[in-house]
């Protein structure tokens, strides 16, 4: 059952991540897309019983950084999204075939493994695995300083941003 | 499985079957009454109106009879999946609302919530930030001016009170010590004396012993009286009730994000809307009101003194049907609530609704968060 | 009980067609989305390795990248909007004064 939600959940992730990519119409179909793909990637999360990080994942991610994205395309009305064909370079046909070729290598590498290659798989998890409660406890803990670590990040990511997208100089 | 279903049917049922059409009545008849008029009362059948109570019905059948126009110009896909984008997040949440306890039958427990997940508040918010992608949408895919005005209003309001909402209830969390809404609701179910802090002092050697009647119930409301006032407000700015529907706003906007929707189309950002109250009034029910205790009346004194007349199982019994009906009715006054302050309130200036978030209830909400820890740390230490 | 492979091998989908996004597009826009969904995929091989070990360090690590991509689409946003107020457009190509 779980298996089968996997692969359906996986399915829309990567149809999802393949429309944003491929969709050269509309950047706010193509934020959608990403959505898609985010709310698959939550699913995937608590199937792989991350309960907490997967809400997150749809609260911070679908819910706040792709509104950002849509945002802005509205702020700028991007209506028409530039993406000729005939301006398209032999370069960017390399770099897509060479994605392709190590992407399959990767994949064929990935499912070829026996299961007993990755090493210290633990048949039973602990209690309350995964919640926000031993989350948290790991967060404030032992990850302590990182936590901090990033309030400052988030601050000085906060003044960039504002520095960056003020008007200067009443130039209106 | 099947409890589970016969669970998510009684939830369906009751709220999209009986509240939703009843709620357009209220509003009607509300808004009448505190305008001085009659209110709806001409939708009849066979020359029965019946206090206006078809008006519901009549609504849909016009709705669904009407021409469905998709704007020139307008990208079709994204038009039409707009409507079901705002609709489907609120009809979600409704699955990890409890509307009633855990009652034990013999052998079989009954939990009355669809989803007793762990998490299940974070879900309703995740649920939540979804919801924006509806009004997004339908502003973009107009190809509207003002319907683009009315989303991007709508996004930057709903992002910004999204934060604060989380932040608002995050002292009530730490007072309950979970994030899982039936434990919360089970938490109410209680009372607390309202003097009790003072022995922690250590001047007061015991309180009088008639002080121990003076208890209230230990709903989020009395425990958590800023938290609740900032979690109301942010979560009628958050769904673009009124006072807060600037994304909206007929006298600047037209009718903002919905304006290029006709028909049943237009019949269902209205249905979003109309859900998004009960939804409101149950999760504010939940959190702050007790969900579906009774005042001064635990569960275990409810079916201890009815027991001995009828019995453990009849008792149980009633227990639940008075619960649920507990529930309900909280919610139908919180509903009241969102009415009366709807046609009381003007609406607020677009820039009021971003610094009203920002500059006040950001820092109020963050100062609450540090008082309830302190608080908390003093009442808990040795 | 989900194969670790698989969990990498959509880890791996994922990541490579968000770096398709970033060489193959040129609105800057989608380039910060497809950059995003790279970060999700390393997220995602993150959690399967906590599933496999039954360790949470890698549910932490996850909320730091949630942080760290937040943090990178406001500055990214408002490197784009400095940007469009300059050049009236979101096409990397036309921002190319320093390339030689």
């Amino acid at each position: 059952m779980s298996l089968w939600l996997f692969y359906a959940f996986g399915a829309v992730a990567v149809i999802g991540a393949l429309g944003m990519v491929l969709n050269v119409r509309n950047a706010v179909a193509s934020a959608l897309c990403l959505v898609a793909t985010m709310v698959a990637l939550g699913g995937v999360h608590v199937l792989l019983e991350a309960y907490f990080v997967g809400a997150l994942q749809v609260l911070v991610y679908a819910g706040a950084i792709v509104v950002l994205f849509v945002f802005v395309v509205m702020l700028l009305n991007l209506r028409r999204d530039g993406f000729p064909p005939a301006r398209a370079r032999l370069g960017r046909v390399t770099a897509a075939a060479v994605v392709g070729a190590a992407l399959a290598g990767l994949v064929g590498l990935a499912l070829t493994l026996p299961e007993t290659a990755v090493p210290g798989a633990t048949a039973a998890l602990p209690e309350g695995f995964g919640g926000y409660r031993r989350v948290g406890a790991a967060l404030f803990t032992d990850y302590l300083l990182a936590f901090e670590a990033t309030s400052l990040l988030l601050l000085s990511a906060m003044v960039g941003a504002v520095v960056l997208a003020k008007r200067r100089g009443g130039d209106a | 499985m099947t409890v589970v279903v016969l669970k998510t049917l009684f939830i369906l049922f009751v709220v999209l079957g009986a509240f939703l059409p009843l709620i357009t009545w209220i509003e009607r008849k509300q808004s009448a009454l505190m305008q001085d008029r009659v209110g709806a009362n001409r939708a009849d059948i066979l020359g029965i109106t019946v206090l206006g109570l078809l008006h519901p019905a009549a609504d849909v059948l016009k709705l669904l009879a009407k021409e469905d126009v998709v704007p020139k110009g307008a990208s079709r896909a994204l038009h039409l999946l707009a409507p079901a984008l705002s609709l489907v997040p609120a009809i979600t949440v409704l699955a990890v609302l409890p509307f009633g306890s855990t009652y034990r039958f013999g052998d079989f427990e009954l939990s009355l919530v669809v989803a007793d997940i762990d998490w299940g508040i974070l879900f309703v918010f995740a649920m939540g930030a979804l919801s924006t992608y509806g009004a997004i949408v339908a502003g973009w895919a107009s190809n509207n001016n003002w319907s683009l005005l009315g989303s991007m209003r709508a996004s930057s309001q709903m992002i910004s009170y999204a934060v604060t909402m989380g932040l608002a209830a995050v002292g009530l969390f730490m007072v309950y010590g979970s994030l899982q809404l039936p434990e919360m609701a089970a938490y109410q179910d209680d009372t607390f004396r309202v003097l009790g802090f003072v022995e922690r002092f250590g001047w007061v050697p015991a309180l009088p012993a008639w002080l121990d009647w003076v208890r209230l119930p230990a709903w989020g409301v009395f425990l958590q009286p800023v938290g609740f006032v900032l979690f109301l407000t942010c979560i009628l700015a958050e769904n673009k009730r009124p006072p807060f529907d600037a994304p909206e706003g007929e006298s600047e906007l037209v009718a903002g994000y919905h304006l290029e929707y006709s028909g049943m189309r237009f019949g269902l950002f209205y249905t979003a809307e109309f859900l998004e109250v009960p939804v409101i009034g149950m999760l504010v029910t939940t959190l702050f009101l007790g969900g579906w205790s009774i005042p001064y009346l635990s569960q275990e004194a409810f079916i201890g003194g009815v027991a001995p007349v009828l019995g453990v199982g009849f008792a149980t019994g009633l227990c639940l049907l008075v619960h649920v009906a507990a529930f309900f009715a909280k919610t139908l006054a919180m509903v009241w609530l969102l009415m009366a302050l709807r046609w009381t309130l003007p609406r607020f200036r677009y820039d009021q609704v971003m610094d009203l978030c920002w500059k006040t209830i950001l820092p109020l909400s963050l100062l609450n968060i540090a008082v309830t820890a302190v608080v908390l740390l003093w009442l808990e230490a040795p | 009980m989900i194969p670790i492979a698989h969990v990498i091998a959509l880890s791996a989908v994922l990541f490579a067609i968000g770096a398709l996004g970033v060489l193959v597009r040129r609105n800057l826009v989608v380039m910060l989305m497809s950059i995003e969904l790279m970060l999700n995929a390393a997220n995602l091989a993150f959690i399967g390795f906590a599933r496999h070990h039954g360790d949470e360090t890698g549910h932490v690590f996850v909320l730091m990248v949630i942080v760290v991509a937040a943090a990178e689409v406001a500055v990214g946003l408002g490197i784009l909007i400095a940007l469009f107020r300059n050049r009236a457009s979101v096409d990397v190509e036309d921002a190319s004064l320093l390339k030689w």
